[in-house]
């Protein structure tokens, strides 16, 4: 009954979307503002509709309902029930209904808006979303139907939507159970961040496709839109920290990014949304690079529909990727024709895209924004012939290849150190003009501090001169960003006779999106540190031990107390746990308890890692291995993780700084130093 | 100024168009032949399949030859097994293999081949050992035998190649019964 | 591999009392030596996972084999060589630098320069009409005072913001 009643709606969902599509086109064609009223609550429509039929497979999922063939895939009777209500997203056919589900709801957020002043954008902005909409429902309604239900056909159980011809329900006793990865709470929220980042970056594409189609090119699109992809960018960030820490918590391997397939297709649109909000600005403040944004908004959805085309079609093989799916071709056609649409649309609208002011200098703020941009478009190109180089190996060698971290570490290492080497010099350009005397005089004083620190450092901590070159780095773009916040807050304070903090803190919410910038960069520098310690400094043992043996590394004793080994039938889950102790340097510090979780229906092992973490380093023990007789000897695997715990922290800074920019504060109508240029521009064209 | 801007105004080279559109029907050609092949893994039955070479592994020789190609069996029904040492299923199967062998050994009408799919010289040999295999056997050297017959490879699977050299049936998993296995093959004579 | 020969049978020459056992068991490679070179190749099974951390069976015995080789005497080349004769170019980190996979290292650095040239181009193009317009462009003039000192600058924007 659910089912049938989940599918009905979805079809219905399916068909006031097409209706919304129509309308707006029609709507905008004729110039018939009641037909674009009428599209525009359809489009508000499918949101209550998708939460119904959503609504209806959770019950689906949450009651066991086996006969359901996606209930049966992702869920089992020993599974806790907010694992079966996440479930929902742990599978193809649930995750793309998720994203439509999402993708209504931004739809409708968007659409519910008043549009006095931008009627003219509305109708094509439901285009967009209305046709996106369309392409994730019609996967759901032909393709990829989380409702289908098994039927027994003359002694065979074959999947259908509605029952054959002398058929009779067929409930399996117990479901498969999600893949047990997936079970970690970093996976049950990781997977609805990264969605949640990416059906958030429709938006800006709806809007700037709005603006290409009607030809109003001014930054209007941009200032409407900058909200939603600082939340998309927000999310999407998120979503890749919260991956890390999922595969540094249950993969056991000692890292938190493998640089494989299927994270860069995530890391990917990430990339183009960062530049994107840096060249956005240079777009508000000076009005130049129109083109060059628009070619990023768009670079950004086309990435976010090509990294799920490539993960959900079986392209690409990865860890990560969805089994073998009927999707592939309609995905394929789908990504073709929005990267069509969009090139074509850009070429036919690029003379009217022209800036409105000149460069003046090669040092300006905007110019090394645009170098900025241009080194996250290096990354982007490493990052996308990785991915797809493989492909063409395969195509023209017959050969399969990998290519693993040395391949991206090698080729973007450069690529990020110019990158924070301009998050060091760019906060002190000027916008419009800048000389290497005034970026001079107003850095030297950080670049000495952080020679002196590189220096202390290359006598007390380390020799690698990639180590070095990094902390310097580092070093500098701290120092630079914290003297901003210190030079700005004491010209506020002197100007405004406040004191220090009640300054710094109405310098802060005066102009959020800059200081919650600086905020970001100070917290990516903490990210670096954690990167650079992993990276750099990582280092692991491994060997066999008998009870009250002893392996060491880097100071710290490990030794092997005991073993256990115990079946959870309740759960489906067989336990090994070893517990060791260990000293550092003598001194005792305590037991940790690594272990391996044998899942019986999957008859999958997890290995869990027993973890001591301090700002220092992370000292990771893996239980590789063990003799089952007489619980005598097992293998263990120690890292040694150097300052990584500085990446979690730096993340969380990160969110507070993301958070501190993009939270909704009265939108003030414009910018003042473009509004002072603009009333200008006029008073001269006059 | 506005003058300037206006005569700033400019499209698109011609050649920067071309050269974007290429570009991108470049990629979504390279994405497409990737997609296609990742939706047909598989060598197509009732095709003839693309010839390979093979070198048997010591001991475990066809007619005393060391090397051979697919081609030189035409005229002959050939079983290609794929089967791997660390494969839990392929045990499973190895004896009936083995019986099946034992059965057209001697009339050389049928030939049953099998490749080892990644896997460790002493591994292999260990098992070729346990299960007293004796049909011939030969090591799939960097993955080409699978590449050709099933890009997504998953051990054991089992090729039914006809006198022309053509692929007729396959068997994915692992068998169950000698019967199975010689029914399948008197179907293709 | 010839070496190694070689080095035995100099050991016999010379009536050494080593056996072939007690040479092996001297020379057990540590799980450290093992996992070093794992950690370079990936499991030939598995997608793009390393050898050294893949949980499977198949690459314990991989593993295995590593040791063995090593044991055997033979170098970290000879054991890539080996596994790459083996299983392919997919087990490398990276593909091997020849023929058709140059394209691989070849074709980033390619692109990336050309946009750096079409970038600087265009930024040169940009900012040379500089002196035709820059009379009219308060903005511009008003932030390009000589005295551009990070404070004034700063005090600028505060008075524009009140």
């Amino acid at each position: 009954m659910f089912a049938e009643f989940g599918y009905g709606i979805l079809v219905v969902s399916f068909l006031v979307a097409m209706y919304s599509l129509i309308a707006a086109v029609y709507g905008a064609i004729e110039k018939s503002a009641a037909m674009v009223e009428s599209s525009r609550r359809a489009m508000l429509l499918t949101f209550p509709l998708l939460s119904l039929s959503a609504a209806a497979l959770v019950y689906l999922l949450v009651n066991n309902h086996f006969e359901v063939a996606f209930v049966y895939e992702v869920t089992s009777r020993s599974m806790p029930t907010y694992l079966k209500v996440t479930a929902w997203w742990g599978g193809q056919a649930g995750s793309l209904l998720f994203w439509a589900w999402l993708l209504a709801a931004f739809t409708s957020a968007v659409t519910i808006r008043k549009w006095e002043r931008d009627i003219e954008f509305l109708p094509w902005v439901i285009v967009v979303n209305s046709i996106t909409l369309l392409f994730f429902l019609g996967m759901v309604v032909f393709y990829e139907n989380p409702f289908t239900r098994f039927w027994l056909v003359g002694g065979s159980v074959e999947p259908h939507m509605f029952a054959p011809l002398n058929a009779t329900l067929f409930a399996a006793p117990d479901g498969n159970g999600l893949n047990p990865l997936l079970r970690h709470p970093g996976m049950v929220i990781h997977p609805p961040m990264l969605y949640l980042g990416f059906v958030a970056y429709v938006i800006p594409y709806s809007f700037a496709m709005a603006a290409l189609i009607t030809g109003r090119t001014d930054d209007r699109w941009i200032r409407l839109t900058r909200r939603w992809s600082l939340w998309a960018w927000l999310f999407l960030s998120f979503g890749l920290v919260l991956g890390g820490r999922w595969a540094y918590d249950v993969l056991g391997w000692g890292g938190y990014w493998g640089w494989d397939p299927v994270e860069i297709a995530a890391f990917m649109p990430w990339l183009t949304g960062t530049a994107f909000l840096h060249s956005v600005m240079i777009q508000e403040k000076r009005g130049l690079f129109k083109h060059w944004n628009m070619i990023l908004v768009i670079l950004t959805y086309s990435l976010v529909i090509f990294g799920t085309f490539l993960t959900r079609s079986g392209v690409l093989s990865s860890v990560h990727a969805f089994a073998n799916s009927p999707i592939g071709p309609f995905f394929m056609a789908f990504v073709s024709l929005t990267l069509v649409v969009s090139i074509a649309l850009v070429i036919w609208r690029w003379p009217i895209l022209q800036g409105e002011t000149e460069m003046n200098s090669m040092l300006s703020r905007e110019a090394l924004f645009l170098l900025n941009n241009l080194l996250f478009m290096s990354v982007l190109v490493v990052c996308f012939w990785g991915v797809v180089s493989p492909l063409a190996s395969e195509l023209f060698t017959n050969q399969k290849v990998t290519l693993g971290p040395p391949f991206y570490e090698r080729a973007t290492a450069p690529i990020f150190a110019a990158l924070m080497f301009l998050m060091g010099v760019a906060p002190l350009s000027a916008w419009g003009h800048s000389t290497i005397q005034t970026l001079g005089r107003a850095i030297w004083k950080s670049a000495l501090a952080a020679l002196v620190l590189t220096v202390i450092l290359f006598i007390t901590y380390t020799q690698n001169y990639i180590a070095l070159i990094g902390f310097f780095l580092i070093a500098l773009v701290l120092l630079v960003t914290l003297q901003e916040f210190w030079r700005a807050a004491r010209a506020r304070q002197r100007a405004q006779s406040e004191n220090f903090f009640t300054a710094l803190t109405r310098l802060m919410g005066r102009n959020r999106r800059r200081y919650g910038g600086y905020i970001i960069h100070i917290s990516m520098m903490l990210m670096a540190i954690g990167i650079l310690g992993i990276e750099i400094f990582q280092t692991e043992t491994q060997g066999a031990l008998a009870q009250g043996e002893q392996l060491n590394i880097e100071g710290y004793t490990v030794e092997y107390r005991e073993l256990a080994s115990w079946p959870d039938e309740g759960e489906g889950v067989n336990y090994t746990r070893a517990v060791v102790d260990v000293y550092e340097n003598g001194i005792y510090l305590g037991e940790l308890t690594p272990r391996i979780d044998y899942y019986f229906d999957s008859q999958q092992n997890m290995t869990i890692p027993g973890n001591r973490s301090t700002l220092k380093d992370d000292l990771y023990v893996l239980l590789v291995d063990w003799e089952p007789v007489s619980n005598a000897g097992a293998t263990f695997k120690i890292y040694v993780n150097p300052l990584v715990n500085w990446m979690w922290i730096g993340s969380l800074l990160f969110f507070i700084g993301v958070i501190f920019a993009a939270w909704p504060d009265r939108d003030p109508a414009e910018e003042p130093v473009r509004a002072a240029r603009k009333a200008h521009q006029s008073s001269a064209a006059d | 100024m506005t003058e300037e801007i206006i005569n700033k105004k400019r499209g698109v080279p011609i050649w920067a168009q071309v050269i974007i559109w290429a570009a991108l029907a470049g990629l979504l050609l390279l994405v497409g032949f990737g997609l296609r092949r990742a939706q047909n893994p598989m060598a197509e039955i009732g095709k003839p399949v693309p010839d390979f070479e093979l070198e048997y592994y010591p001991g475990y020789e066809y007619n005393g030859v060391k090397k051979m190609k697919l081609s030189d069996l035409r005229g002959k029904i050939v079983v290609v097994n794929i089967w791997a040492s660390w494969c839990k299923p392929c045990e499973q199967e190895a004896p009936d293999l083995e019986e099946t062998w034992q059965l057209y050994k001697d009339g050389g009408d049928v030939v049953l081949l099998g490749v080892d799919y990644v896997d460790t010289p002493k591994g292999a040999e260990g098992y070729l050992t346990k299960f007293d295999i004796s049909f011939p056997n030969a090591p799939d050297l960097k993955s080409n035998i699978s590449s050709i017959l099933n890009r997504q490879m998953g051990v054991p699977e089992t090729y039914f190649i006809d006198r022309e050299g053509i692929l007729r049936h396959v068997k994915v998993g692992p068998f169950t019964s000698v019967k199975e296995i010689t029914s399948i093959i008197q179907s293709i004579e | 591999m010839r070496k190694f020969l070689f080095i035995l049978a100099l050991l016999f020459l010379l009536g050494s009392p080593f056996t072939t056992t007690a040479f092996a068991q001297n020379n057990v490679p540590t799980d450290d030596e093992v996992n070093a070179i794992a950690h370079k190749l990936y499991c030939p099974v598995c997608e793009s996972t390393p050898l050294d951390v893949c949980p499977t069976q198949a690459c314990k015995e991989w593993r295995e084999l590593i040791r063995s080789m090593l044991a055997e005497g033979k170098t970290e080349e000879e054991i890539t060589r080996h596994f790459v004769d083996q299983y392919g170019a997919r087990v490398l980190a990276e593909p091997p630098k020849e023929g058709f996979f140059w394209l691989i290292y070849l074709l980033p650095p390619a692109i990336i320069l050309l946009g750096a040239v079409v970038l600087f181009r265009s930024l040169k193009e940009w900012t040379k009409p500089k002196t035709a317009s820059s009379a009219l462009d308060g903005n511009r003039s008003e932030l390009s005072v000589k005295k551009d000192d990070y404070v004034s600058r700063f005090e600028e924007e505060l008075k524009k913001q009140k």
